[in-house]
């Protein structure tokens, strides 16, 4: 019985795929001429290389996080390639594996999109070009700063200096701490007082600047009274041979601004024997600065060898909102520790963390929380609750909930649940006519809507293809 | 319309139903009675292709071999089976099933999958038949439903996916009087000479509302002794004990 689900679950990476293409790489290695070289590739200003340099020297003496209990071998740091950017991209979708293009067109994702995740250079003439340039027009207009990080520490220095490292200090941990050493490109968002950003932004536009660097920094700021939808990544795949995603993001919101941050996480997520793979420890954080402020997280984590990532939200001006949706799948044997921290500063602060896990075959997965209410938090209500589905007999689940309470007026509620996909239920549904593969889709997505629902339209539509995708079988 | 041929289910490594030959003919209702244990839902799981059981021997179908055929294939063909307990499946909202269900029988007939406003007017006149509150078609399939209410969902959904050949198991076990004549109503509506039954129940009380053709005894896998209405009531009179060793 255990086959049956086996089968249908043990499909290969379809997005596997390596594209041969010439880039511009440093040697492999860390050491300061490497960062110093990554900083004058950048263009950097003097401080930033400072930085860098100083926050490398620390790091130097800080160790790996072990509390997660995720399984594997040591990272070499010093063998793996901290700068790569490609010379010359495929001239055409011609040149790109034809299985690409196939896996692409199931997540129903449009031609010139497809152009742009293959890596095809859009200096020709392509409408997503033309796009994008309308897009840049009418966010320059209402004074909408959208970029490359590494182009904001150039142009816009006032602002990465008053909030970078303002919610994820440089040594917050030992990845962030590598982050800022290394890090090569990423996204800079700021939206100004009063505006709101009429479509959402998302990396889309820069897919090949993404394709470039492991470690990138995102930065948003939402001025007061603004607000901004930013879709983190895309359900393709990236072309990163190496192992290690270390990533920070930082979120910052002024009185009455408003994020939304959505990311859909696809990487490499290794084979069956838990050979290869993405690790990814990301770094995510939150500050609801200002009154009346609000924050909304919400990942659908599908792919990665090892995922570690916790995005959180500081709610620090008064009624302010944070918030954390989450699906994780893990399937193969693949490790997901992943979760949210809410911390009330503020009065009269709300938080709300729904969190779906889902473990298949060999997958193991763990929620990992913390709600903290400080003492100054009069008025605080967190509502928490996480779900984990089973699929088959040789996967896990783990549910860590901390509360952390200094505050008598607080309410902070809990629920959990843990239930499984059986036989039983695949038989019932398939013997209503519907195939395995539907029947498996059926579920999951029954037992993710909650989540899913928080996504943004065309975003949903693409998260529920790579779910059906990531629990194909055989068949495709 | 099926032809069972020296069939043998085996779950767990343990023969359950040991070379039974049943053949049903278009239109016929089959019953089939028998101490618990004695293998009849296994008999009906096996016939709609569960995991649970591995079979030998042949099931022909509308004259095809379709040992080989999984639960879709089967439930495409045209065979449904009622749960004894129907299973629960959280989030899945019960008309999204159905009209997944549907849709895809269709699809598999060759016809052009039913629009939502076609399907809820074909949904809702169904509902009506058997007295169920659409309140409950809004939530999760199965999940917080009485007894009652599973067994008229699974009724509600032989009538719209209409199969030609149905399998009843305990169709019957914990209906209250009222409930038992709706769920038999709704069986008895699918009664015409296209579509077969085979009903799997402990009480002949059924068997004043469905008049079946035949009667089955089933004992340690096998099929020990055939008749008709009166050999069910015989047993409800006198036990199995008495009718069949006398």
């Amino acid at each position: 019985m255990e086959t049956k689900l086996e089968e249908i679950l043990g499909s290969d990476y379809s997005l596997g795929f390596e594209t041969e293409v010439e880039s511009d790489e440093a040697p492999i290695g860390l050491n300061e001429d490497i960062i110093r070289l990554i900083s004058r590739k950048k263009n950097e200003p003097s401080w930033m290389v400072e930085i860098r340099l100083e926050t490398y020297r620390k790091w130097l003496r800080m160790s790996e996080p072990k509390w997660a209990g995720l399984k594997y071998p040591a990272i070499d740091y010093n063998k793996i390639c901290y700068y790569s950017a490609p010379k010359k991209p495929p001239g055409s979708l011609d040149e790109v594996d034809p299985q690409i293009l196939e896996t692409y067109r199931k997540l129903g994702i449009p031609l010139e999109e497809q152009k742009l995740l293959a890596g095809i250079a859009v200096d020709a003439v392509f409408d997503s070009v033309s796009v994008k340039t309308t897009f840049s027009e009418k966010l320059e207009e209402l004074g909408i700063i959208f970029c490359s990080i590494s182009e904001a520490i150039i142009k816009h220095p006032e602002l990465v200096k008053k909030y970078m490292f303002s919610v994820v200090p440089k040594t917050d941990n030992y990845f962030a701490a590598l982050n800022t050493a290394v890090f090569t490109d990423g996204t800079f968002a700021y939206i100004p007082k009063g505006v709101r950003c009429p479509m959402e932004l998302s990396t889309y536009f820069r897919i090949n600047a993404l394709n470039t660097g492991q470690f990138e920094r995102t930065l948003i700021i939402a001025d007061k009274d603004s607000y901004v939808s930013y879709n983190e990544g895309c359900s393709a795949p990236m072309r990163d041979e190496n192992q290690l995603h270390a990533a920070v993001v930082e979120l910052i919101a002024l009185d009455d601004a408003e994020i939304k941050y959505s990311t859909i996480q696809n990487w490499y997520p290794g084979d069956k024997d838990g050979r290869g793979g993405i690790y990814n420890f990301v770094t995510k954080r939150a500050k609801c600065l200002g009154e009346n402020s609000k924050i909304s997280w919400t990942q659908v984590e599908t792919g990665s060898a090892i995922t570690w990532k916790y995005p959180s939200c500081l709610l620090i001006g008064d009624n302010s909102v944070g918030e954390f949706y989450s699906v994780a799948i893990t399937s193969l044997k693949q490790q997901a520790d992943t979760g949210s921290k809410m911390t009330h500063i503020g009065k009269n602060t709300k938080s709300t963390i729904i969190s779906k896990g889902i473990s298949a075959l060999k997958g193991v997965n763990a929620y990992r929380g913390l709600v903290k209410v400080r003492p100054k938090a009069d008025g605080a209500r967190n509502f928490t609750q996480c779900d984990s589905l089973l699929i088959g007999s040789s996967c896990a689940a783990h549910t860590y909930p901390y509360q952390d309470i200094s505050n008598p007026t607080a309410l902070v509620e809990h629920e959990a649940s843990t239930s499984k996909i059986s036989d039983e239920q695949l038989f019932y549904a398939m013997q209503r006519g519907l195939s395995e593969e539907q029947a498996v889709s059926l579920i999951v997505n029954g037992f993710c809507k909650e989540v899913l629902n928080k996504l943004p339209m065309e975003f949903a539509v693409e998260a529920r293809a790579l779910l059906d995708l990531t629990l194909e079988g055989s068949v495709g | 319309m099926l032809k069972l041929k020296n069939l043998t289910v085996s779950i767990d490594n343990k023969k359950i139903i040991k070379s039974l030959d049943l053949d049903v003919k278009s239109g016929e209702i089959h019953v089939i009675m028998g101490l618990n244990g004695t293998g009849k839902s296994t008999l009906l799981k096996a016939v709609a292709a569960s995991y649970e059981c591995d079979v030998d021997g042949e099931i022909v179908f509308d004259s095809k071999n379709i040992s080989d055929y999984d639960a879709a294939s089967r439930a495409q063909a045209g065979i449904f089976m009622s749960f004894q307990n129907p299973i629960e499946i959280p989030g899945v909202n019960t008309t999204y099933f159905i009209k997944t269900a549907l849709n895809e029988i269709r699809i598999a007939k060759g016809l052009e999958p039913l629009k939502a406003p076609e399907f809820m007017k074909l949904l809702k006149e169904k509902t009506q038949l058997l007295g169920i509150d659409n309140e409950v078609l809004s939530r999760s399939i199965n999940v917080g439903f009485s007894g009652g209410e599973k067994k008229r969902n699974e009724i509600l959904q032989m009538l719209m996916l209409e199969p030609r050949l149905i399998l009843l198991d305990e169709i019957d076990s914990g209906l209250d009087i009222d409930a038992l004549k709706t769920v038999t109503d709704g069986i008895n509506l699918m009664k015409n000479s296209e579509c077969s039954m085979i009903i799997v129940t402990h009480y002949s009380r059924l068997l004043e509302y469905v008049k079946p053709d035949f009667v089955h005894i089933l004992q340690d896998g096998k099929i020990v002794k055939s008749g008709d209405l009166s050999l069910a009531i015989e047993l409800e009179e006198k036990g199995y004990e008495y009718v069949l060793h006398g």
